[in-house]
């Protein structure tokens, strides 16, 4: 598959969005979805429909199967060691927030801290602020430094002996940099402390190898690795899965339900409890195999390029600010233009086709700390061109204009 | 739609120069009000004589174009308005940017009639709205003595 005219895979590029060919640059927010994995959907529910896991019949039997196949291209995709090392859920937040409750409920007390850092996303500070709300733990942020990265010494700097886990984005949604995540996992494990990757940002850019990252925990979020909503992946390492409590109960998650006690299912059902985005899990194997076929190196490559054009061409373009210098980034570029507001920014753009986001990327830590109210976002997927950047910079330009700039 | 009934020139002009910004000392009502989906956020302050005159009002806060345009147009407009005829302009601005075609009140003379319809080009951005509203759902809350912060979003 030649990733230059990929475009085509993807029907929402098919036609004109408000009388404009579409420039979408939001695939760090969510990303659009190739045929196939829409086909799919609509497949599953015309001719194949059925709950999976319980009943005998005949779709039932295939209806799991199929579910079960998306389990497997998972963990071979992530290079997971076992499959029952997967968990489906709703979404990456669904998969920290079971981390963070089950963890929290079994290893967390008074004092105990978990260290997060400056650049994380709500979704990976909200699930621990109820645990220190809830178990008066204490939340610590390691720093980022003035080129928008967390280094390994910032980490280090704020492990205590009573750090009882680390939590941390493989790939910043704002600045785009990426945490040096296998020495982070490494220096932690050294001081047996275990490790969740949230790696929203992370799985839809870069070569995953768990075994090789060696993290205890990574969250996946499907919908931006091409994949419909409402699934996403937790890894775990199975002696976690196994020494957790579960997360949600319900159906599929038993063993035995009894009046006087319950016991649990194995993994990976134990964290399955009721039925589950069947159909998102099966059309999610087509974005998988969608994925495989262009090749992970393929996409770095080309987003490498996007990435390295679009920093020159906004460079070069007066009063674009642009936020964060990381050495090693992904196909992220937030900016700011001196005299105009970002949602100012977004909806002059948007008038040209070209979609891009606007406001605090659900990090206001960051945004804090960058002494910014809100910042410009426009970010990259496999189906942008260099025609897509040469059009938001004239776009950028327009708003100039509007702004007397 | 276009964009130029949405950044017209007394917006950004107001925007860029947002007349009333800043506390001042002696006010006797005020009230916070943020968009916690963008992260605006607006703090109106006033003073009330005893026949309920609005003698003085300011803001602080931070935001795009048309949200400092709405809270420095409107600071602007009610200066010097009893309360009951703030309330009444309050009305009829939120309902001229939710439905109506025009605005109706009688307190307004006509040149103020036309710098508050600047604002309306917001009818036909329906995701910005909510910044043209911001500060006058906020002035209420004030003059309301609410204490809790406006939201945009529940």
């Amino acid at each position: 598959m030649n990733i230059h005219d990929i475009k085509k895979e993807f029907p929402i590029f098919d036609d004109k969005i408000q009388n404009n060919d579409l420039v979408y640059l939001d695939s760090a927010n969510s990303s659009q979805k190739p045929r196939i994995v829409v086909d799919r959907i609509y497949d599953f529910y015309t001719k194949e429909f059925s709950n999976v896991g319980r009943s005998v019949h005949y779709l039932a039997v295939a209806a799991t199967n199929l579910y079960e196949q998306t389990r497997v291209s998972v963990q071979k995709y992530i290079n997971a060691k076992d499959k029952d090392e997967i968990v489906f859920t709703k979404g990456a937040t669904e998969a920290i927030n079971l981390v963070a409750n089950t963890f929290g409920q079994k290893y967390l007390s008074e004092g105990d801290e978990v260290l997060l850092t400056e650049l994380e996303h709500h979704s990976n500070y909200v699930p621990w602020h109820f645990l220190r709300k809830a178990k008066n733990i204490k939340i610590e942020f390691a720093e980022i430094n003035d080129d928008g990265e967390v280094t390994l010494e910032a980490i280090e700097k704020k492990i205590t002996n009573k750090t009882k886990i680390i939590s941390v984005s493989h790939l910043s949604n704002v600045t785009g940099a990426i945490l040096p995540i296998k020495d982070i996992v490494q220096l932690a494990h050294s001081k047996n402390i275990p490790v969740l990757i949230d790696g929203c940002q992370g799985a839809p850019h870069l070569k995953l190898d768990m075994q090789d990252i060696d993290c205890d925990f990574y969250a996946i979020s499907g919908h931006k690795m091409y994949g419909p909503t409402g699934i996403g992946v937790l890894y775990a390492k199975k002696k976690w899965l196994e020494d957790l409590p579960p997360y949600q109960g319900g159906g599929g998650m038993i063993n035995e339900v009894k009046k006087e006690g319950i016991t649990y299912g194995e993994l990976p059902n134990k964290y399955e409890a009721g039925t589950m985005a069947t159909a998102q899990v099966i059309a999610f194997n087509e974005s998988i195999k969608f994925m495989e076929k262009i090749g992970i190196q393929n996409i770095e490559k080309h987003e490498k390029e996007l990435l390295d054009y679009g920093l020159e061409k906004l460079r070069k373009n007066n009063s674009v600010n642009i936020i964060g210098n990381p050495k090693e980034k992904g196909g992220v570029i937030s900016f700011t233009i001196e005299g105009v507001h970002p949602h100012d920014i977004a909806t002059i753009l948007d008038e040209d086709g070209v979609a891009i986001r606007a406001g605090h990327h659900c990090c206001q830590i960051l945004h804090d700390k960058l002494n910014l109210p809100a910042t410009a976002r426009a970010s990259f997927g496999v189906y942008n061109t260099k025609d897509d950047i040469d059009k938001l910079d004239e776009a950028i330009n327009k708003c100039k204009k509007i702004f007397n700039l | 739609m276009d964009l130029k009934d949405l950044y017209q020139e007394i917006i950004l002009d107001h925007g860029k120069n947002p007349r009333n910004l800043g506390k001042f000392d002696n006010y006797n009502k005020d009230a916070k009000g943020n968009n916690p989906l963008c992260g605006d956020n607006v703090h109106v302050y006033l003073r009330l004589n005893e026949n309920k005159k609005v003698e003085d009002i300011a803001f602080e806060g931070h935001g795009c174009a048309i949200s400092m345009a709405s809270a420095s147009i409107m600071t602007d407009m009610v200066r010097g308005k009893e309360e009951k005829e703030v309330k009444e302009i309050v009305t009829d601005f939120l309902g001229m940017i939710k439905e109506k075609d025009s605005l109706e009140t009688n307190i307004l003379k006509d040149d103020e009639k036309t710098k508050l319809m600047s604002l309306s080009g917001v009818k036909q951005y329906p995701m910005r709205v909510k910044c043209a509203t911001l500060s006058w759902h906020t002035l209420t809350s004030a003059l309301d003595n609410l204490d809790q912060i406006v939201k945009t979003e529940e």
